[in-house]
């Protein structure tokens, strides 16, 4: 999913990382390495800490990373470059990331793509001029008893059609509240999903529901059907093994 | 007749089931209370005994993993947990930690008691933004417990873990390129031997499981090894979640012993969806070959899945019914491997970079028949040959798309085209069209 982006490093005008900035992160960065037994475990989710701050991953956000680790640029940059979800240039408030692995290409997910691109006149990797939205193609995301799936700041937009897909971005755009299928009650930005993953709570795990239909399609025919698991109790014998779930 | 047999999803149809209270309600943790009680080395033989297989897709046992950790190596022992679910068409993991965090803590609890090790990390993927606040939500509700950390349960026995969100990168399920990307570089896989219960993360004894394995721990310890071995079959017990996707009425999770047969759970999932029929299907993933109609009847376990030519792998069951172009679902597919191939070794690099541009050429109908050979001919010098289990995975649909539809792959060059109407596959294909949901068929 990164095709479209240069080799180099983009580069913002401004430096974010101030010294300000600096002091703060380090404080994040100190608490995040004291995690691990090794402080170089902490350089994903140290990428995902400046990510956080910036939008993306730029040279002075890797700067930062190698500061902290006492490692090299260079390091930091081998890293950063191999995982896809550490954006190289800057993007929208909200990555909306349609998937397009086989399964949800073949449910409508490449219809889903297209409209998109054509709605919002973006090709693969693009953002909106206002800033709000990037849209891309993604890899499977786990999710396949729900396709076709679109991901939006990493959270579960499911079973989507060309038109719920395109309302939503639109509704993204207007700054209108935006609530996943399987997530929080409402869509945080891309920065703030960046400081989840790295490490920094949002007091937001209770929000949204515990499983949604298909995740309980086995459960709820189980009830109705009257099945469980084996009674420890009352174990099966060994020739009617596999029937006695049903009581 | 094979039932259903709701275990690590028994409790998700209560809205708190993410919760400790939501958990405990339903008997949690007290398999993690009686297992402080057991020594260390009988809880690895209990899960010996359980015949239990790794449900990340190898199937090799469990137990077996833990009990190759040298007893004399003076180096802390690590207990990494594989949450990386990625491979196409796999969703039993994320939905489990989504709504059940804790029977995995519990888990990784257990078994790290059962290895004697103090340090836990679960490895989730990142690009599940709540999956990770409910992993790290359920980690830090049993802290405060007294369920982990210091001294557990008055036990004695101390043990930290850490949730670690991963950054996009397909290759970290492979267990060696997990390690290396936990200890903060590329995911790329290491040579093996040395095997990670010798030198895993930071060159010590480290055990990695995925999810669903260390989540079937607390029921084992709680119900004990017979009530496990009394689900399944001999090589293959216990249980495990079969994940049903696409063309079926009701797609979703349905956790059955292993043995049952894609024709069952067919029958649970209300068939094929309206009007169509079977076409080709996917055991467990994307890596595993294709298997047709022919394979209803096929019992899903290890042995009979591998005997009949394919692998049970995660039980990812994709189906894909007869408007579905096989020739378009392997390419799409192979392009995934083509981008998620960590460049390590050749063939893998560039062995799917090229299959990526022969499907294409086939699938817009420009291929001949010497690319079907080519494509074979590619394969052969990726399985086997590649450093790890994804060069091997990606000849999978290649390979047993070829066995089987040979002739659609013709069809398209003598057409000119592809003859699908993709469409017509889409959910909403055979929709009343509406105004507010109809697509844009």
């Amino acid at each position: 999913m990164n095709e479209h982006h240069e080799d180099g490093t983009a580069e913002t005008e401004e430096n974010v990382f101030t010294d300000e900035v600096v002091t703060r992160l380090a404080q994040d960065a100190k608490e995040v390495i004291s995690r691990y037994p090794k402080p170089r475990s902490a350089l994903l989710p140290l990428l995902h800490l400046v990510q956080a701050e910036e939008g993306h991953v730029s040279k002075a956000g890797m700067q930062f990373c190698a500061d902290q680790l006492d490692i090299t640029l260079a390091e930091v940059k081998a890293v950063a470059t191999f995982y896809t979800m550490y954006r190289r240039r800057p993007g929208g408030d909200y990555q909306v990331g349609v998937c397009t692995n086989t399964l949800c290409a073949v449910m409508g997910g490449d219809e889903i793509f297209s409209a998109l691109k054509e709605h919002l006149d973006l090709a693969n990797g693009e953002t909106t001029e206002d800033g709000k939205v990037t849209l891309e193609h993604v890899e499977c995301n786990a999710a396949c008893d729900f396709a076709p799936v679109v991901m939006v700041n990493w959270e579960f937009f499911d079973n989507q059609t060309p038109a719920t897909a395109t309302r939503m971005v639109d509704d993204l755009r207007l700054g209108k509240d935006v609530a996943p299928t399987r997530g929080p009650q409402s869509l945080c930005t891309w920065k703030q999903a960046s400081r989840v993953l790295a490490g920094f709570e949002d007091g937001r795990a209770g929000e949204g529901v515990q499983a949604a239909a298909p995740s309980l399609a086995g459960l709820e025919l189980a009830r109705r059907r009257g099945w469980q698991a084996p009674d420890p109790n009352n174990l099966p014998t060994p020739t009617d093994q596999g029937e006695e779930g049903a009581k | 007749m094979t039932t259903l047999t709701p275990i690590l999803s028994q409790n998700w149809d209560r809205p708190d089931s993410f919760t400790i209270d939501g958990y405990r309600a339903t008997g949690g943790y007290d398999a993690l209370r009686r297992s402080l009680t057991m020594d260390p080395d009988s809880i690895v033989d209990l899960v010996k005994q359980s015949g239990l297989r790794g449900r990340g897709g190898a199937g090799f046992p469990t137990g077996m993993k833990w009990g190759f950790l040298p007893k004399d190596n003076p180096n802390p022992r690590y207990l990494v947990v594989n949450a990386d679910e990625s491979e196409p068409g796999t969703c039993k993991d994320i939905p489990l930690m989504l709504a059940n965090p804790h029977v995995l803590v519990e888990g990784v609890a257990i078994a790290s008691y059962a290895i004697k090790s103090r340090q836990a990390f679960i490895y989730v993927r990142g690009e599940v933004v709540h999956v990770v606040r409910r992993l790290r939500q359920a980690v830090s509700e049993a802290y405060e417990a007294g369920l982990l950390g210091k001294n557990i349960l008055g036990s004695g026995f101390d043990l930290d873990v850490v949730v670690h969100a991963g950054a996009g990168a397909y290759i970290c399920g492979e267990e060696t390129a997990l390690l290396d990307s936990l200890e903060g570089y590329r995911g790329q896989p290491r040579l093996k031997p040395p095997f990670p219960a010798v030198a895993g993360l930071y060159a010590s004894p480290t055990v990695v499981n995925n999810v669903e394995s260390i989540a079937s721990v607390p029921g084992i310890v709680a119900n004990g090894a017979e009530w496990f071995t009394s689900m399944g079959t001999e090589k293959s017990a216990g249980f495990g979640f079969f994940s049903l996707s696409g063309h079926v009425t009701n797609p979703g999770q349905y956790e059955a012993p292993l043995g049952i047969t894609l024709r069952e759970l067919l029958d649970m999932a209300g068939g094929i969806r309206a009007g169509h029929e079977l076409k080709f299907w996917t055991p467990g993933g994307s890596s595993t070959p294709i298997f047709t109609d022919e394979h209803l009847d096929t019992p899903l376990d290890f042995e009979s899945v591998g005997a009949a030519g394919s692998m049970l792998g995660t039980r990812a069951l994709q189906i894909f019914d007869e408007t579905t172009c096989v020739v378009r679902a392997v390419g799409r597919w192979i392009a995934f491997y083509a981008h998620e191939s960590c460049g390590k070794c050749t063939p893998c690099r560039e062995g799917n970079f090229w299959m990526v541009q022969v499907l294409d050429r086939l699938e817009r109908g420009e291929g001949t028949e010497a690319d079907i050979d080519k494509l074979l001919q590619i394969c052969d010098n990726l399985l086997g040959r590649s450093f790890c289990a994804l060069g091997d995975g990606a000849t999978s649909p290649v390979m047993s798309s070829i066995k089987y539809f040979r002739q659609e792959y013709i069809d398209h060059f003598e057409k000119g085209g592809c003859p699908f109407d993709h469409s017509r596959s889409t959910v909403w294909a055979d929709r009343p069209t509406t105004t507010e949901e109809g697509g844009n068929r």
